[in-house]
């Protein structure tokens, strides 16, 4: 019965995305609508084919846990995070030297404006998107004792999940967006995610629901609020009505600072449940698991998770400080965001106690250094983000490279190099091997994006408070001292060291890709345990 | 009173006061007494179940 519905389905989605790449109104959707047509296409000729022949027996192991698709999840974050900085190395040196901006694929394709937002959702989507989606699925498993729920619909969330982030970056190349900063993609692909993302929440929770362990993992805490959180808030942001069903333009519901302030709440928040609260659910996890000692305090644990869930949602107005916000709602935002300080150092110090009693671990173990520099680099960014909420020190770093360096050294320093721990943990165990197949590259790894963190950082901090300085400098009459184009040339240096501090992080990147797939292939597999060593019980 | 106003007044006093007592009620029951042997339990929870689910029937491989 399923087969049949499958072939009336694809053929159906097949027929309905041929019909809309006819009447389409511009190339991105016509690019988009031929682009399900061949995905339903072939998937029909797959049902089709499939559906009258013999059922192979039903699938080996199904019992055990279902790691396949975190595989695929492992290996597509991967492969999106060094397509995410290759993008953003290629793009930083299109601000130092703005001939890159090459005009060979004609019409904007190939400029900063529309290579910026593909790397952006790049790396935050695609890279930390599909960290968090597989490492969700490999923890909620572990710590509920129990087989993802919904057999294959976790496979849909992994293929759907990707197929949104090949709609949103084609999407950005051929000039769809909304315009509204970390939500771009437009409507349409906005119904998609909602879509994927309900499946994702369905999958999760009946896992939790169908658990043999008795208590909630603290790390499920954090992911459950994630994905409920981003649901909320995407639906909220991306309240737009069409402009006509056959093309990709649509009008926000919302107008003026309205619109602003739905923005970053959106903003805000997906920075505080997509970027902390999802990488602090892999924290709760893997730092523990990889100490090889339970976390530090798990009282602490639960404080941090309801202080922090508590305080986030309300500090979006910090980005909106000196604009037609009223007053009240942006000292509100500075407020909270000083009062998350306080959980957010809370998750610092049990991340790093975790390790008390065995710091040796950070000489021997570069996996261990990693995580722990990570959580080392939250703490960082939780304490500069705060500074800068203050309305007097925000007036000089607003719309300045300080905030492009606080950015990064979150995203660097703590979810890439959180994400990298993880991988590292999880290759070897997903595919049965007993060990990386090199601990020096995890070394050099380790030392390339460190430093290119450094660089990246201490620049953006240099040409930031220089570039806010040289905007509020005024001569003795009060007429401004600097064009704006003086900024610019001003910059060039320190937009150079950015760009390396990007080339030794994607290097980082590149020998941690070719190190994954070095374990897969040649490393040596597990020795499965001898039934002798039961009788120690 | 309009929509606005209400709600604005009902933020700022009574779901303020609840969303408070609440947190104030976490941190009281993650501080109960005797719940130490609770939380440590829970927080090596991880250590089991690592390659089969409970109850799979699969004999764990280290025990």
């Amino acid at each position: 019965m399923w087969d049949y519905v499958k072939i009336v389905l694809f053929g159906l989605i097949a027929l309905l995305a041929a019909i809309a790449a006819n009447y389409a109104r511009d190339l991105a959707y016509m690019v988009h609508a031929l682009l399900i047509f061949a995905i339903a296409a072939g998937m029909f000729i797959w049902a089709v084919r499939t559906t009258w022949e013999e059922k192979p027996a039903i699938e080996v192991n199904a019992e055990g846990y279902m790691d396949g698709v975190v595989r695929y999840g492992v290996v597509a974050t991967a492969f999106w995070g060094v397509v995410g900085f290759l993008v953003g190395t290629f793009i930083a040196f299109q601000l130092a030297f703005p001939q890159l901006n090459f005009q060979l694929l004609g019409d904007g394709i190939g400029n900063f404006g529309r290579l910026r937002p593909l790397h952006t959702s790049a790396v935050i989507f695609a890279f930390g998107g599909n960290a968090l989606i597989a490492t969700s699925f490999y923890i909620v498993q572990r710590t509920s004792a129990a087989r993802l729920w919904g057999g294959n619909l976790a496979w849909f969330v992994f293929w759907g999940y990707n197929l949104f982030i090949i709609l949103a970056a084609t999407g950005y190349l051929l000039g769809a967006t909304q315009s509204k900063e970390y939500a771009e993609p437009e409507w349409y692909v906005d119904w998609w995610l909602t879509v994927v993302w309900v499946a994702y929440l369905l999958v999760f929770l009946g896992t939790i629901m169908t658990r043999k362990e008795k208590h909630i993992y603290v790390a499920n805490w954090f992911f459950l609020s994630f994905i409920v959180t981003v649901a909320m808030l995407h639906v909220v942001n991306n309240l737009s009505i069409p402009v006509s069903l056959f093309g990709s333009k649509s009008v926000q519901v919302f107008a003026g600072v309205q619109d602003a302030m739905t923005q970053w709440w959106y903003g805000h928040n997906a920075v505080g449940f997509f970027l902390t609260a999802g990488f602090l659910g892999m924290m709760y996890y893997f730092v523990p698991k990889q100490a090889e000692r339970p976390v530090y305090s798990y009282k602490l644990s639960i404080i941090h998770f309801w202080a922090l869930i508590f305080l986030y949602i309300w500090a979006g107005p910090h980005h909106l400080h000196y604009t037609a916000l009223p007053d009240w709602a942006s000292t509100l935002g500075m407020v909270f965001s000083i009062v998350l300080w306080m959980p957010s150092w809370g998750g610092m110090i049990n991340g790093l106690m975790t390790l008390s009693g065995a710091w040796d671990k950070l000489r021997t173990d570069p996996i261990i250094r990693m995580m722990i520099v990570s959580i080392g680099f939250y703490g960082m960014s939780t304490f500069e983000g705060p500074m800068m909420s203050i309305r007097a020190v925000n007036s000089l770093s607003h719309y300045t490279d300080w905030t492009i360096g606080h950015v990064h050294s979150g995203a660097l320093g703590w979810n890439g190099m959180i994400t990298f721990g993880a991988l590292y943990f999880l290759v070897p165990r997903l595919w049965n091997r007993a060990k990386l197949y090199s601990l020096p590259a995890v070394n050099w790894h380790f030392w390339l994006a460190t430093i290119g963190i450094v660089l990246y950082a201490s620049s953006m901090w240099v040409t930031g408070i220089m570039e806010g300085l040289m905007w509020r400098e005024v001569d003795a009459n009060g007429f401004l001292v600097n064009a704006f184009a003086d900024t610019v040339s001003a910059k060039f240096p320190m937009y150079v060291v950015r760009a390396l501090g990007g080339v030794l992080y994607l290097a980082g990147a590149l020998i941690m890709a070719w190190n994954l797939w070095m374990t897969v292939r040649k490393g040596e597999a597990r020795v499965p345990a001898t039934a002798a060593a039961v009788a120690a019980e | 009173m309009d929509t606005y106003s209400w709600m604005r007044e009902l933020a700022d006093s009574w779901v303020l006061l609840a969303m408070f007592v609440f947190f104030l009620g976490v941190v009281v029951w993650a501080f109960r007494p005797g719940s130490r042997k609770d939380h440590e339990e829970s927080a090596h929870l991880i250590f089991r179940n690592e390659k089969t689910p409970a109850g799979a029937g699969l004999e764990e491989a280290e025990k």
